[in-house]
């Protein structure tokens, strides 16, 4: 037992001072080696009387642990330190800028046709294409414009024949046609697309977008058409309250016609939408003529409904506070920078049009 | 359509303030366009006396007069006028008054060293008449004791002006749209009592309307007044047409205008001393020729509908008259005619020949057909009244009859339509008052539509008229359900929307440039594509459709470049041409980067964008949409307008069925010949309609769960192959060896140079060995390494490299 205790008090007192890595190692290998001191007294278990062999080996252990601990512990100690002492040599100047990084942006008529999209997705509308370039029934006299009608002069059109039979799309209207003459009543699609007119100034481009919306069941009404605009345009404008104004118009395929003009006032420069007491126009609608019906063979006598027709570059302005329509289409990098939308800022329902 | 509220008066009996009937007119659908006030300023103009005239000391042809306008101080004024002289009766603009004509404001100024204090105007810069070779002479007699009094005389009314939609032509007519105000409950339209012509002297000039096929005019209203003395019109009458922004000329031509703006009744007043034995209306020959009003010759076309007399064509009936039968100051006998010529025809002609007018816009959009003859009394009344004269009969010509249309109406068809009611009682009102006779039908009405309302030709137009006068505003709001009977996009929409975000995604700006583009530019990229010329370009530059994206992108990109941002990536989603005809159209993803990545940075070496970064950006986007990048067969055969050697073609399967994308280097010669400033461009196009769509939902897509916990064991290989040798060839033969055991290979070395021979390249893979049932020995794994190495150099021909 002297011995052992011998043992311990003398290694206690040596792990006392400060050690280096190898001194611990060395101390370590002076006891635990294979002719370590307490390895030795191991060995020596078995030549233990019995009567105290019991006691001995629990006290060897004991002691075996106790510096077995200490040990390690010791060791462990220093090689934080170590760490510690290499690491302090390790700092970076964390304010040194990052691996550069590029963002990407959606069109702001990307983002907002994304935008029309989804609330009127949530009304039950889908959503139909037509192509750019159009034959003259279908963007004209189909839609009750024929070549005689003066209405025709008011689309500044793009033709790609001498004989005016194909022309660019001056609206989006054809679209109403194409998907009638597909499918069966009822209808209810609403079409967002590139249009054409030749015209080109500061409020006009000679490309612009329009979204289309069609709507023709057994008995759809005026008060359908107004409920279903008055609901866009507040979920659009991401509004409690909106000014909201039918005011009567004419456009050939539809009859009753409306132009609508929401109200709105300047604030700190901004526009602000559904106060004040200027009026804006924003869309022409009405109720689908029957001669249009008729030139896509459904019968008028069994089916009604509206159409509309809104101008995507010019909500996009007015929701966005962006002035200059040329500039949607002039591609400069500090516009589409300034004005793009993060791409994974995707207009939902359940996460709202915008942030 | 320019009116003032002071002459609605003259057919409306109302006592309300201007604000409302601004707003009763857009209610009712004739949208007030703007308001203007004419007069405001004009009290600024004075009449005024030249006291003295003298010589301007520095400038020969000036004057320096002195001018009595009304106050105690005589102004001093620098004129150039040839008629200024001394007691001259002129008018006077003062400093701040603000010129008629060119709405130039007045300052005083220095005009060779003498100050002149306002100015004095002509009567062109009054806008009083097209004289601009001195200044105003007012009659003494008259004016003598006005000196120093307005000018003008004060008018409160505004100018307003009216969009009027192109299918109501009687608005286009004070009192049409005096009648739409008293429909709607705004005023009491005035009940006028047409004075008619009773002349016992005949019509002497014979007109003849010829009966042909296309004949474009249906019927032709003619009165002749004889020993007229053609004036300057009446100070009331000037007015009427100052007022709404017209310019006098004389009385027979200001009160043709007047009429016709009044009652919509277009007129044509012809020198009847100038006609040729008759008038016949008739369809023209090819190569016929006239000169017009409007000082232009034209060369008529078959069957345009003409005037004409002996001698040839008078006028384009129903668009302008010609410069040999107008009337003059000197005019002594006046044919005044009133016709109605079928719109379509009017259309075709002006439109053939290029020609705007004032008559042609009445004509195409419609004309009461019975208001030949009140206007043939309006007119000839007037010149009586004004220019003296004696009054024929009415002469009337015509090839058909017109009779009101009836149409059939059902009253319930209003609440049908509009979604609410109104009483049976109210609607005959309305209609009452909007000039329709109304007949009860059993449970329908029939009624016969007034002459001046071409546009009516159905119910639902009736219901229109009801809804209109009504208001829009008791029209109810019917909220809408919140159901989805179909899904919102079809699978390529989804796909469209995928696309552009995920490009987005990865740092290019989203751009949209027009369909069309510059034919200089779209040469470069047509490919095999003809060209698409638009017939009327809004300009050149914008001349034809675009073949590629890559023609408009590439110029904005030059654009930015030039602005100075040289490290840049675009794109573009949106439809590319291939022919003229609807749906000859394609969607495209087409992306350019430039410049360099990591460029001045601290932390990493710059470098250039080069092919394999646009290929991981089409590669990757491709996968993120659902498509197998294992799958994916790659050439080399890309459009001329990439680089021949750093570009290339991707298809989704091996069985090249058809283009997915195409992607590379821009090639340099385009980039010089279009001098673009960077030190790189590189681009891709996606084919969206060639992609084809994943049939699975997500749902769907997501395959049994499976993985190995066997261990991996990785094996690098090189090999010596011809330079000509693909890498995804030999990747290919290596993968085929055990599809199940080979779970992934990686191309980590490519090497030419020393040791190798010429001609030749080395491929070094690393080969990642797995098995989904066991763990592999040694013996498996050697045995799979001597397939590999017999199989590369058996199929491709390569030695491993010891």
């Amino acid at each position: 037992m002297s011995d052992i205790k011998n043992i311990r008090d003398q290694f206690l007192s040596k792990l006392k001072n400060e050690l280096s890595l190898d001194e611990i190692n060395t101390i370590k290998t002076e006891l635990f080696g294979k002719n370590g001191q307490i390895s030795s007294l191991f060995k020596t278990v078995g030549s233990i009387p019995e009567s105290d062999r019991k006691t001995f080996a629990a006290d060897l252990n004991k002691i075996k642990d106790e510096l077995q601990s200490l040990i390690s512990e010791q060791i462990k100690e220093i090689e934080t330190k170590e760490i510690n002492q290499k690491l302090e040599k390790e700092r970076v100047d964390i304010t040194l800028p990052g691996r550069s990084f590029v963002r990407g942006k959606i069109h702001p008529v990307s983002q907002t046709i994304d935008e029309i999209s989804s609330i009127f997705s949530e009304i039950g509308f889908s959503v139909e294409e037509g192509p750019d370039v159009e034959n003259e029934y279908n963007n004209f006299t189909a839609l009750n414009t024929p070549d005689n009608h003066p209405a025709r002069d008011m689309h500044d059109t793009f033709y790609l024949d001498e004989n005016k039979e194909v022309l660019l799309r001056t609206h989006t209207s054809p679209v109403q046609i194409r998907t009638m003459l597909k499918d069966k009543p009822p209808f209810k699609i609403i079409a967002p697309g590139r249009t054409y007119r030749s015209d080109s100034d500061q409020t006009h481009a000679p490309m612009f977008h329009q979204v289309e919306g069609l709507h023709i069941d057994k008995d759809i009404n005026m008060g359908h058409l107004k409920g279903c605009l008055n609901y866009f345009i507040k979920e659009f404008f991401e509004v409690e309250k909106i000014k909201m104004r039918f005011r009567p118009s004419h456009f050939p395929f539809t009859e009753p016609s409306a132009e609508v003009d929401i109200g709105y006032e300047i604030k700190d420069g901004k526009i602000v939408i559904g106060e004040g007491d200027q009026w804006l126009e924003i869309l022409g609608c009405g109720m689908v003529h029957p001669n249009v019906l008729k030139n896509v063979k459904v019968d008028p006598a069994k089916y009604q409904g509206y159409a509309f027709g809104i101008g995507i570059d010019r909500l996009a302005m007015l929701k966005y506070g962006i002035n200059d329509l040329r500039a949607f289409f002039d591609c400069d990098y500090r516009w589409l920078n300034h004005f793009g939308f993060d791409p994974l800022d995707v207009p939902t329902n359940y996460r709202g049009l915008s942030r | 359509m320019k009116i003032t509220f002071d002459w609605l008066k003259d057919h409306l009996s109302v006592s309300v303030k201007e604000e409302k009937l601004l707003e009763k007119l857009t209610d009712i659908g004739l949208e007030v366009e703007s308001v203007e006030n004419l007069s405001e300023g004009l009290d600024l103009f004075k009449v005024a006396k030249i006291l003295k005239t003298e010589k301007h000391p520095n400038a020969d042809r000036l004057k320096v007069c002195d001018v009595d306008v009304g106050e105690k101080e005589i102004k001093k004024v620098v004129c150039g006028a040839p008629n200024a002289r001394e007691g001259l009766i002129t008018v006077y603009a003062p400093p701040g008054a603000v010129i008629p004509k060119n709405k130039t404001k007045l300052v005083i100024a220095k005009i060779r060293d003498v100050t002149s204090y306002g100015m004095l105007c002509s009567e062109s810069e009054l806008n009083l008449s097209e004289e601009s070779d001195g200044i105003t002479e007012l009659s003494s007699s008259k004016y003598n004791n006005s000196i120093g009094k307005s000018f003008f005389i004060q008018s409160s009314s505004n100018l307003i002006d009216l969009s009027i939609t192109p299918n109501r032509p009687d608005c286009l007519g004070v009192r049409g749209i005096a009648r739409d105000l008293a429909a709607s409950g705004f005023g009491k339209l005035k009940q006028i009592k047409e004075k008619k012509i009773k002349s016992k002297k005949s019509q002497t000039i014979k007109v003849k309307i010829t009966n042909e096929k296309n004949q474009g005019c249906f019927s032709f209203g003619s009165c002749l007044v004889t020993n007229v003395k053609n004036t300057e019109s009446p100070k009331w009458l000037k007015d009427k047409l100052i007022s709404i922004g017209q310019k006098p000329i004389s009385a027979i031509v200001d009160i043709t205008n007047y009429v016709m703006i009044d009652i919509n009744r277009p007129l044509h007043a012809y020198d009847a001393d100038k006609i040729e034995k008759g008038i016949i209306v008739r369809n023209s020959k090819s190569g016929e020729e006239f000169t017009a009003l409007d000082n232009k010759t034209y060369k008529l076309e078959d069957d345009m509908c003409v005037i004409s007399d002996d001698k040839g064509v008078l006028g384009l009936g129903g668009i302008i008259g010609g410069t040999r039968s107008g009337t003059e100051m000197d005019t002594q006998n006046v044919l005044i005619e009133s016709a109605y010529f079928d719109p379509r025809s009017i259309r075709r002609t002006a439109k053939r020949l290029n020609i705007d007018t004032d008559a042609k816009f009445r004509f195409e959009r419609g004309i009461d057909q019975l208001s030949i003859e009140e206007g043939l009394n309006k007119a000839a009344f007037l010149i009586k009244e004004i220019c003296g004269g004696e009054i024929s009969k009415i002469d009337i010509q015509k090839i058909s009859t017109f009779k009101n249309p009836i149409i059939k109406f059902d009253p319930n068809s209003f609440e049908k339509v509009t979604g609410f009611k109104i009483l049976t009682k109210d609607m005959l009102k309305i209609l009452d008052n909007l000039g329709f006779t109304c007949k009860k039908d059993k449970k329908v009405f029939k009624l016969s539509i007034p002459s001046w309302r071409p546009d009516i030709t159905q119910e639902i137009d009736v219901v229109e008229e009801l809804v209109r006068i009504v208001g829009y505003d008791k029209i109810k709001i019917e909220e809408p359900i919140k159901e989805r009977k179909k899904s919102t996009l079809t699978q390529t929409q989804k796909l469209f929307h995928f696309l552009q975000r995920s490009v987005a995604s990865k740092g290019y700006l989203e751009a949209i440039t027009w369909s069309f583009t510059d034919a200089k530019y779209n040469d470069h990229f047509k490919g095999q594509n003809d060209e698409l010329k638009i017939v009327n370009p809004i300009s050149s530059e914008l001349g034809v459709l675009r073949n590629s994206i890559f023609s408009n992108l590439i110029m904005y990109m030059s654009k930015n470049i030039d602005r100075g941002f040289k490290d840049l990536s675009i794109f573009e989603i949106g439809p590319t041409f291939f022919g003229k005809q609807p749906g000859e159209q394609n969607i495209v993803v087409c992306g350019l980067s430039a410049g360099k990545k990591s460029r001045l940075s601290w932390l990493e070496k710059e470098r250039s964008v080069d092919v394999f970064d646009i290929k991981k950006d089409v590669v990757q986007t491709l996968v993120e949409a659902g498509y197998d990048a294992e799958k994916f067969f790659i050439d080399d055969e890309t459009p001329d307008y990439y680089h021949p050697g750093k570009s290339g073609r991707l298809f989704l399967n091996r069985g090249k069925e058809s283009v997915a994308a195409y992607f590379g280097e821009i090639h340099p010669n385009i980039i010089k010949q279009i001098d673009m400033k960077t030190e790189s461009l590189v681009g891709f196009e996606i084919f969206l309609d060639n992609l084809k769509l994943p049939k699975k939902s997500l749902k769907d897509q997501k395959t049994k769960y499976s993985v190995s916990d066997y261990q991996k064991s990785e094996r690098d290989f090189a090999f010596i192959v011809d330079k000509k040798i693909k890498v995804q060839d030999l990747v290919n033969a290596v993968s085929n060896v055990d599809k199940n055991l080979i779970s992934n290979i990686k191309v980590f070395d490519v090497y030419e140079g020393d040791n190798i021979p010429d001609n030749q390249k080395s491929i070094a893979i690393s080969v990642t060995i797995q098995s989904q049932e066991k763990t592999l020995k040694e013996v498996d794994l050697d045995q799979i390494n001597k397939s590999i190495i017999e199989t590369v150099e058996n199929k491709i021909g390569a030695k491993i490299r010891s």
